[in-house]
């Protein structure tokens, strides 16, 4: 069933479509954002001016603006969708040859009053492409060769510029989203199989490439994975991140040592503790049961948006939606893997928690859309 | 496009099988995150509780030794010294106040001291020792540790910190150090870490400052287990760091304190330059201030002194200092018409006393005139019209080029604070700056190095450097890094030919040992060590055409901020030019009553083992001078002390 069968009369229009908006989910994200305004608080020792005060500011900005995307149409983004690709796809070109490079690495662009991460805006641009690509496709013809290709190149296009940049951590996400709505559109998973092998094989090229002069990673990135294989190989160099941060969550203990009492980021242990790392204060303070019930806030979360999609015929939203769902997941999975010394630390933020306006914005209006596919869905 | 139902519901039923499994994945993920975070902070929880308690490792940067600086003959001018103090534990003292009082009886420290001191004992926590007296005497220091049985938690230290032994006379050219601001550190791209230690100290001003990268060195660096409370447990590692290295200045420690010493409690500026290399053998600015005062924190009232000082003892004048050169810079426009073939060392100009040019007079400084002036006798006698005349024929323009090219308007690269450019006008200079066309009257004014010519004393010992020698002598202040010779790169030739050079030097010579030169009374009369050279008084006001009718005001009758500038630029010996010297006393009066003097004794010191022999002068001003160098307060060589001589 395509919008155009809609029968458009039930869809609730006005104002009252706040009142079909999911509120659950809204609830939610303020709860776990919550939870991020109180830890920065805490890191920059009880002052809210340095972190929390411009974190909250710009939870604000972005509920407004995922209000606002959640009235408009949802067949109004479908067919913005390819041109929000491009346009995405442009700054990004445009950030490569011109940006600004922050942290070594070259990935915004100064608007002046906020810095536009084009690689950030992708994620969801891309979902939304690949939506209404598979929108537009014939089911029957969603496993053909041909048609597979298509949707590749538009994940891989972007995923190779996000890397050059380089940012490793974003073009994972790229690739794992938009492969997770080609999965859920229906490709065959012979696909999939092939695409894990190839990646298999990638990360073998990666790592034989070593050292040589077309070595596909910055050095520092292969020292991340180094020392995420070997932490204690360097504890005072690369592998202090790592090691520091399991010190702050295994001392954490059952219960923490209470809100504004964690050492490891009082006396300056941890790295970048409020923004990649910032779980790791959490779960210092508050303990197994606070990390555990932030897991638990964040599952609920994805729980609900895959509901949203079950309850969504409409291909294009309910495709979106497993889309922001994922994007979701794994920005989480990644960076909860990283800071507990399952993964490399290849620079993911905390989705809601991290400190960073870029990220918060964009995954807002991320969740505006999934609201205005679940608003006007069919019924 | 158009789907049929059943497309749709297949399409439907597609995705929610999809994601139900990707659904699936996920929760498995999350669950391998919980039983993760169980693993970490439940099961292994006692372990890395151990280690967030117990076993930190923090790395201390260990501060290098700063680099020594040294005089040409290897006389220190910067120091480490030693620098005795008293810390104090309060875990270790027990009664910190009570130990603290006691402590006071031993040492000298004011009862504000000692409050201060234990406010900070008891508001730090127990372990973190507070230095609470520095820069004990030894015998201090060891009453201090003689009493150890008594004052508990008390430990004596040493440190090292800078030491200026030469205090005075080396306060403008090697400056000193300060701790590092704010502005220091926002000044760099990449500052290094070592300056965000606690009260680590950068150069400020002076060689300190424009050397600091050769003489800071780089931090060593030690890793130490600390706990959660921030107490060092043990040092496991150690690397040391590499010293900054020791810098050799080509000033004579000797001369550039008898220069000190000679300009006295005039605002005054004077520097003597090796003719042959272009080595800066003193280069001293006074009054001065002792740069110890600095390292240690000035206090409020010591700087009022300074800042309000109308003689400005702050102001490095020999390289900051931009005044008129006056009569000295007469060479400079000789040597342009020589070179512009204008005039001849025989060419002969009548001179009446002034010359009338449009509505304005330009007047000669002998009021009845000088009569037929050659070259020669317009440099001994320094008769103004004869510049007036030639520098019309030759333009500004071709004087500029050569003031430039005997080292004015330009600016040394020396590593001292503030080095001006001064200035050498010319018709693009003043259409850019003042937009307004050259007049042939600002060319009449320059010409005597007047109006809008500015030169610092060190521009103008190079000048007379480069007359003396003939070649683009560069000045330097650095001749040694580490024991390792800098190399002197040869003085290019100045393109000028031998009689030129001869024409305006044996003019110089006749300024001061003719009959009627106007520093004949400078004068040194041993044959080996002739000296040549130029006197120059500079205006700093206007004298009206009232005034001059009446009679120009002496300078003895106006108020000293009004006086002239005295000026005297110079070399010796005449027959085989060693060192150039200029001396610019601020105010003075005339150039050959007060400044010329002491270019002579500050040259013939230079030219001299010890002071200056009495043979040197002649005969019937011996006995002043000998009284005059008995007076000197010069530093002591044994104690190093300077008797103070205060401003009346």
């Amino acid at each position: 069933m395509s919008f155009l069968e809609y029968r458009v009369k039930q869809v609730p229009t006005g104002l009252r479509k706040i009142l079909f908006i999911n509120w659950p989910l809204v609830v939610l994200i303020t709860a776990v954002s919550s939870v991020g305004f109180l830890m920065l608080y805490s890191i920059a020792g009880g002052n809210i001016d340095t972190w929390a005060r411009p974190q909250m500011e710009r939870f604000g900005v972005g509920l407004v603006l995922m209000f606002i995307v959640a009235m408009v149409p949802i067949w109004f983004w479908r067919n913005m969708a390819g041109l929000a690709y491009i346009v995405s796809f442009l700054l990004l070109l445009v950030v490569e040859f011109f940006g600004d490079v922050g942290m070594g690495a070259q990935r915004w662009i100064d608007l002046g009053f906020i810095r536009l991460q084009p690689s950030e805006m992708m994620k969801f641009t891309l979902v939304m492409m690949l939506a209404a690509y598979y929108d537009w496709l014939d089911n029957k013809k969603t496993s053909r060769p041909a048609f597979v290709v298509i949707p590749v190149l538009m994940i891989v296009a972007p995923t190779i510029l996000v890397l050059m940049q380089p940012n490793l951590g974003t073009s994972l996400m790229l690739i794992m989203a938009g492969g997770s709505v080609m999965f859920a559109a229906g490709v065959s998973l012979w696909y999939f199989a092939a695409i894990i092998s190839i990646g298999v094989a990638a990360v073998a090229g990666v790592f034989l490439s070593r050292g040589t002069p077309w070595q596909f990673l910055h050095d520092y990135q292969y020292k991340r994975i180094d020392t995420f294989l070997d932490p204690t190989a360097d504890p005072l160099g690369a592998g202090y991140n790592i090691i520091q941060a399991k010190i702050a969550l295994g001392s954490g203990g059952w219960s923490g040592k209470g809100f504004m009492q964690g050492t490891q980021s009082r006396l300056n242990f941890l790295p970048e503790k409020h923004t990649d790392f910032i779980f790791t204060t959490l779960a210092e303070e508050f303990g197994f049961l606070g990390a555990f019930s932030l897991l638990a806030l964040y599952s609920l979360i994805i729980a609900f948006c895959l509901v949203a999609a079950f309850q969504n015929r409409d291909r294009f939203s309910a495709l979106l939606i497993v889309g922001v769902a994922a994007n979701f997941f794994f920005y989480l999975a990644v960076n909860l893997s990283m800071v507990m010394g399952m993964a490399p630390v290849v620079g993911v933020p905390l989705p809601l928690l991290s400190y960073g306006g870029s990220a918060m914005m964009v995954l807002l209006v991320g969740f505006g859309l999934l609201q205005s596919a679940h608003v006007h869905r069919p019924r | 496009m158009r789907r049929t139902a059943r497309d749709a519901e297949d399409s439907a039923r597609m995705i929610n099988r999809r994601a139900l499994l990707l659904g699936g994945a996920m929760s498995a993920m999350i669950a391998v995150l919980g039983v993760r975070m169980r693993y970490l902070q439940v099961d292994q929880a006692d372990e890395f509780k151990l280690l967030a308690e117990e076993n930190r490792i923090n790395i201390r940067l260990i501060p290098p030794d700063r680099g020594l600086i040294y005089d040409r003959n290897g006389k220190i001018i910067a120091d480490n010294e030693q620098n005795y103090r008293v810390v104090i534990t309060r875990e270790a003292a027990g009664d910190a106040e009570l130990v603290l009082r006691r402590l006071a009886g031993v040492i000298p420290m004011t009862p504000e001291e000692v409050d201060r001191a234990i406010a900070e004992v008891t508001e730090l926590r127990a372990f973190v020792p507070v230095t609470v007296a520095e820069r004990l005497t030894w015998d201090d220091f060891s009453k201090v540790a003689l009493n150890a049985p008594a004052l508990p938690g008390v430990v004596p230290e040493v440190g090292l910190s800078r030491q200026y032994p030469l205090d005075r006379d080396f306060a403008h050219v090697v400056g000193y150090v300060g701790p590092v601001s704010e502005k220091d550190l926002e000044a760099l791209e990449s500052p290094d870490p070592l300056l965000k230690i606690p009260k680590f100290q950068i150069g400020k001003i002076g060689v300190e400052k424009w050397m600091e990268d050769t003489l800071r060195g780089s931090a060593g660096t030690k890793r130490i287990e600390v706990n959660s409370a921030g107490r060092v447990m043990r040092e496991l590692e150690r690397i040391e760091g590499v010293p900054g290295k020791d810098i050799r200045l080509t000033i004579d420690a000797d001369v550039q304190n008898f220069a000190q010493a000679r300009l006295g409690i005039e605002s005054a500026a004077a520097v003597v330059v090796d003719v042959t290399n272009g080595d800066i053998i003193c280069i001293a600015s006074s009054p001065s201030f002792d740069p110890n005062l600095f390292v240690r924190g000035i206090s409020y009232a010591d700087y009022n002194i300074l800042t309000e000082d109308d003689h400005r003892p702050l102001a490095n004048k020999t390289v900051s200092g931009a005044y008129p050169p006056g009569s000295t810079f007469k060479m400079v426009t000789a040597l342009a018409a020589l070179e512009a073939g204008v005039i001849t060392a025989d060419s002969k100009v009548s001179c009446p006393g002034y010359i009338e040019f449009g509505e304005r007079r330009f007047h000669c400084w002998k009021r009845a005139g000088h009569g037929t002036v050659n070259l020669a006798r317009s440099l001994t006698e320094s008769c103004d019209v004869f510049y007036y005349e030639v520098a019309q024929k030759v333009g500004i323009d071709k004087i500029a080029a050569m003031g430039r090219k005997l080292g004015l308007g330009q600016r040394f690269d020396i590593p001292m604070s503030a080095v001006t450019e001064g200035n050498m006008p010319d018709k693009a200079w003043k259409l850019e700056r003042h937009k307004a066309e050259w007049r042939i009257g600002d060319t009449i004014n320059a010409s005597i190095g007047q109006g809008y010519v500015l030169t610092s004393p060190l521009q103008l010992a190079v000048m007379a450097a480069r007359i003396a020698s003939g070649r683009a002598v560069e000045p330097r202040l650095i001749r040694m890094i580490n024991d390792q010779e800098l190399p002197v790169p040869e003085a290019a030739a100045l393109g000028l030919t031998p009689d030129m050079l001869l024409a305006v030097q044996e003019g110089m010579h006749d300024v001061v040992n003719a009959e009627r030169g106007t520093a004949r009374s400078s004068r040194i009369v041993d044959p080996t060590m002739i000296l040549a050279g130029k006197t120059g008084t500079s205006q700093v006001r206007n004298i009206s055409v009232a005034e001059r009718a009446s009679g120009v005001i002496s300078n003895d009758d106006l108020p000293w901020n009004r006086r002239d500038h005295a000026l005297f630029v110079g070399f010796a010996p005449y027959d085989n030019p060693r060192y150039s010297v200029s001396v610019v006393v601020e105010h003075g009066g005339g150039g050959s009553t007060a400044a010329a003097p002491i270019a002579r004794d500050i040259i013939l010191r230079a030219m001299s083992d010890g002071l200056p022999q009495l043979t040197a002068y002649p005969e019937s001003q011996r006995a002043r001078i000998e009284t005059m160098l008995q007076e000197l307060p010069l530093r002591d060589p044994v104690t190093g002390i300077t008797p103070v001589k205060s401003r009346a």
